[in-house]
């Protein structure tokens, strides 16, 4: 019974995502790129320079207050952008009830951009993934390392560029190669029958 | 009830299996063995995707795995053979292997469904296609995922392959 008090108790819906969007151009003005509307849906691109700051301001703001990152993610736009990888924030305010996504722009040469982690603790192992992924490099990361491949796997497998089918068989994942070599080796001991 | 084995004599109930009446049977160790062996397949269950749902449906009420002697053993030391349940990762693999390796012989392999056959639809830079490129499989199950009855079929299968062994469990192989 009590939950439901608390859920009537709710404020309606917050601000719309184009205004967030405008409160985030006031405030910063030389960071975003660009605002774009998409289905509802609004993406402010931003620079990867300030993109904490950016984000401590929607965290404790008291009007926005995103407490949520819904999802972080990357992005590879190979051949279709000028820059290449985009880094995505989606946020949430629990309070208010209002969303909005980010997009920092990442270019190849530095694929680099500081860490959320210390806003957002779970931001941790989206970021890993990331990197596993995209290897963009998150400055300030506590432990950045690979979280769904083989630790010493070469190459990050989501890149555009990177062949689909996975890297030739001379060029195999060591791990794999040691479990067929010594599966043939115990070959000689199964019992036949 | 005295029965006098003179006039009845051996009778063959099928082939290489004879009994005389009421309670001898004379038939090879290979037969009798096999057959014990084949009636209590324990399977270590390993499964790594969808293919683990249908696994358990068969091990559940409906189908009933335990018809068959089947029962789901959490130890590879205590099984027989082992299922090798969905998409097998290269990251997987090594302990994939590693479980088969703890299971004492006699063993056996049953490939379910189409990834763990052939990859299936991931040919792709992290799956290994066919769990077959690092263990000895004794039966595929193709489908995605089989059908209960197909798993089913697929151990019977493997029974019938036990039930022509010969002598596969004992030191004289």
């Amino acid at each position: 019974m009590a939950v439901v008090e608390v859920r009537l108790s709710l404020p309606q819906k917050g601000m719309e995502p184009a205004q967030i969007a405008e409160r985030i151009k006031e405030k910063f003005p030389s960071e975003v790129v660009d605002v774009k509307d998409f289905a509802g849906q609004v993406s402010v691109i931003l620079k990867r320079n300030r993109i904490v700051e950016i984000c401590r301001y929607l965290h404790d703001e008291e009007d926005l207050l995103f407490h949520h990152l819904k999802d972080l993610c990357g992005v590879d736009y190979k051949g279709k952008k000028e820059v290449r990888f985009e880094v995505v924030y989606n946020l949430y305010s629990i309070k208010h009830r209002h969303m909005i996504r980010l997009r920092a722009e990442v270019p190849e040469e530095d694929p680099k951009i500081n860490s959320v982690t210390s806003i957002w603790s779970g931001a941790d192992w989206h970021e890993r993934e990331c990197f596993d992924m995209f290897g963009i490099i998150f400055n300030g990361h506590y432990d950045l390392r690979r979280i769904l491949m083989p630790e010493d796997w070469e190459g990050y497998p989501l890149r555009k560029d990177y062949p689909l089918k996975g890297p030739e068989p001379e060029n195999e994942w060591p791990g794999l190669v040691e479990v067929i070599e010594r599966s043939k080796a115990l070959r000689e001991f199964e019992w036949e029958g | 009830m005295l029965i006098d084995a003179s006039t009845i004599g051996l009778v063959e109930v099928e082939e290489g299996t004879k009994i005389l009446p009421p309670n001898v049977i004379i038939t090879s160790l290979d037969k009798i063995v096999n057959w014990s062996r084949l009636s209590s397949l324990w399977p270590a269950t390993f499964g790594l995707a969808c293919c683990a749902i249908e696994m358990m449906a068969v091990g559940a009420a409906h189908y009933d795995f335990d018809r068959f002697g089947v029962i789901f053993r959490g130890s590879p030391r205590q099984s027989d053979c082992l299922i090798v349940a969905g998409t097998v990762t290269k990251k997987m693999a090594p302990v994939v292997r590693r479980v088969y390796d703890q299971i004492p012989e006699p063993r056996y392999v049953i490939a379910m469904g189409s990834c763990a056959c052939t990859g299936g639809v991931f040919r792709t830079y992290n799956t290994v296609q066919g769990c077959d490129t690092f263990l000895p499989v004794d039966v595929y199950v193709p489908g995605c995922p089989p059908r209960p009855e197909t798993l089913l079929e697929g151990v019977m299968k493997l029974q019938e392959k036990m039930r022509k062994e010969r002598a596969r469990w004992s030191p004289w192989r």
